[in-house]
């Protein structure tokens, strides 16, 4: 009886606001069905014969095929462990420096300077991946202008073993900058009066920073974790397409780009479908256990 | 009162500190000065040589070549009017889902809430999305780039707090007034929320205007090419315009030049960026408090 007059509730609710549902949510509940549902259904092609004439419900089931065919190939490691390395190893170098840039930028005094180097290191965020990827072989190549300082013609983009580093430190140059932003401001907006504080009771600036500066920024520190911890295994098929070359594929090949090269070049939908959900579904359990991680040492707090 | 001598603790945290921020700050500027200064030089000064101050081996040849070359100015065109659809349909799209999901007794949040984030961490992945867009006969159109990604719930989630930020006694005033929902946002909430507007504008363009992966895939007529496209046939594949060095005779003379249009080629797309990064910096401090507040 209460749960019907409840329900008659929130029906009145809906009716009296209509606009909310029908011209608010509804165009976004459409293209989210559409674009990003349907694929989801889609996803039985992994476990499936495709046959463009019969189509995706009326292909053969094959079972785990794929996952078998994927799992039991040579391949798989490598381009398994590739992926994990290139992330692992961006995230241990890449995230600690954004949060350096923002703890020294803090304790610029003079405003202006500041604003400058701000604007500068900021600006390489708007640079495009193709650009950027562009000016790396540039000055790596064997006749540019970093082997005509070293005195060398080394080919880096031929190197496997340089991928790793060019990928990474190039992310950093990228990315740090704008990476610094959201630690800039949790700290302008916190930690004024309480250095003051600190600088009253003699408190030197690691002093400082140790007990002001890093309490203020703890929370951002961990959610920017979690997000680019749980993130892992979706590392960006564009830059690591675009520095790819033949020869240092060993390196370079990471499941984002074996998933197009199978999938789009070779037309091999199946399988490439199989592997993106291989990808897929790590990356789901890496969030989940990352946030369970981060949450139980952070007091119980995780995103 | 006598200023303190700072301790020395404090002078080597601020030798060590001011060292290494000026050493990123010269990372950023050198490459960038050195591809725009690059640009300027004749092509077999800059292989023999690399860059020089002596401006009498300063030539502006390669840019004339950019210049000259249709593709750069059929992408230019695509990618303005990839970038402006793009930005207007999805913000669109999100400022305008954000507002009932930031209402606390919408009937059914829950239920939103969870169809939409399950998509920020799940998804068909490749092959799946392909299908769905060449069955729906998008390939070779607009669409095929702008409608998947138009709604985006990460930026609805910035857009839902910022309004949450805003005392709802608003909407119940403008409600007394007789006011629709409809009417509400537009008249009322929407010159309020400007700087939130512009920050998500400002994302998608500049995302947009970067991507190269979905018109790869999605767009094969070389007509729609973005800008990005035709750079990367110039930048990451080393294959010029046929256009641009079709008068050099000799392998080697075209290849000096082909790395030199490399470097105007970049300078000449990032025209755009380098007219508009003004106009966003007074936005990155809004933004960056908006993207601080815990989704």
């Amino acid at each position: 009886m209460k749960k019907n007059h409840c329900s008659n509730k929130r029906l009145q609710y809906v009716k009296k606001n209509w606009q909310l549902y029908i011209f608010f949510l509804l165009p976004a509940v459409v293209l989210t069905f559409i674009f990003k549902y349907i694929p989801m259904g889609g996803i039985l092609i992994a476990f499936k014969d495709y046959n463009a004439f019969k189509g995706i419900l009326g292909s053969e089931w094959v079972g785990l095929k794929y996952f078998e065919r994927f799992i039991s190939s040579p391949d798989f490691m490598r381009y398994l462990l590739n992926t994990l390395k290139l992330s692992l190893f961006g995230l241990l170098w890449g995230f600690p420096v954004p949060i350096l840039l923002a703890l020294i930028l803090n304790r610029v005094r003079r405003e202006g300077i500041k604003r400058k180097i701000q604007l500068l290191i900021y600006l390489p965020n708007f640079i495009s991946v193709i650009v950027l990827c562009g000016m790396v072989k540039i000055f790596l190549s064997p006749v540019g202008p970093v082997n005509s300082f070293l005195g060398t013609s080394t080919d880096f983009m031929s190197m496997p073993e340089a991928f790793r580093t060019i990928y990474i430190a190039s992310g950093i140059w990228q990315g740090a900058g704008w990476g610094s932003i959201l630690y800039t401001a949790a700290l302008s907006n916190s930690s004024q009066e309480l250095t003051e504080a600190a600088v009253v009771d003699g408190a030197n600036v690691f002093q400082q920073i140790w007990h002001v500066d890093l309490p203020a920024i703890k929370n951002v520190i961990v959610i920017q974790f979690i997000l680019q911890a749980g993130n892992i295994m979706s590392i960006g098929f564009e830059k690591a397409y675009a520095l790819q070359t033949d020869m240092n594929i060993p390196a370079s090949e990471i499941l984002a780009t074996y998933v197009y090269k199978i999938g789009l070049l070779n037309g091999d939908y199946g399988f490439s479908t199989a592997v993106g959900l291989f990808n897929s579904i790590i990356n789901v359990i890496l969030l989940v256990f990352v946030n369970k991680v981060v949450s139980k040492l952070n007091d119980g707090q995780g995103i | 009162m006598r200023a303190r001598r700072k301790p020395f603790a404090d002078q080597v945290f601020y030798f060590i500190g001011y060292f290494l921020l000026g050493m990123f700050t010269l990372a950023i500027i050198i490459p960038i000065f050195y591809v725009l200064v690059a640009s300027f030089m004749d092509p077999t000064v800059l292989q023999n040589k690399g860059i020089t101050f002596d401006f009498s081996k300063w030539s502006t040849d390669a840019y004339r070549r950019v210049f000259e070359n249709r593709m750069i100015w059929v992408g230019f065109r695509n990618s303005i009017i990839y970038s402006v659809s793009f930005t207007i349909v999805s913000v669109g799209v999100t400022v305008l889902a954000a507002y009932p999901m930031s209402k606390k007794d919408l009937v059914g949040k829950k239920i939103f809430n969870t169809f939409f984030i399950i998509t920020m961490f799940f998804g068909g992945g490749l092959v799946p999305t392909y299908l769905l867009i060449s069955n729906l006969n998008m390939l070779d159109s607009i669409w095929a780039i702008i409608l998947p990604n138009a709604f985006n719930v990460w930026n609805m989630i910035l857009a839902r707090t910022y309004y949450q930020s805003i005392p709802a006694e608003l909407r119940e005033a403008s409600s007394m007034d007789g006011a629709s929902e409809i009417v509400h946002f537009f008249k009322i909430l929407f010159p309020i929320c400007k700087p939130i507007i512009a920050v998500l504008a400002l994302y998608q363009f500049v995302g947009m205007w970067n991507s190269y992966f979905d018109p790869m895939i999605y767009l094969n007529n070389a007509e729609m090419q973005p800008l990005q496209l035709v750079l990367r046939s110039i930048l990451i594949q080393n294959t010029p315009e046929p256009g641009m060095i079709a008068d050099i005779e000799g392998l080697a003379e075209m290849a000096k030049i082909a790395e030199l249009l490399k470097y105007s080629t970049i300078v000449v797309s990032s025209i755009p960026l380098l007219i508009m990064y003004p106009f966003f910096q007074k936005y990155f401090d809004k933004g960056i408090m908006v993207g601080s507040v815990k989704g």
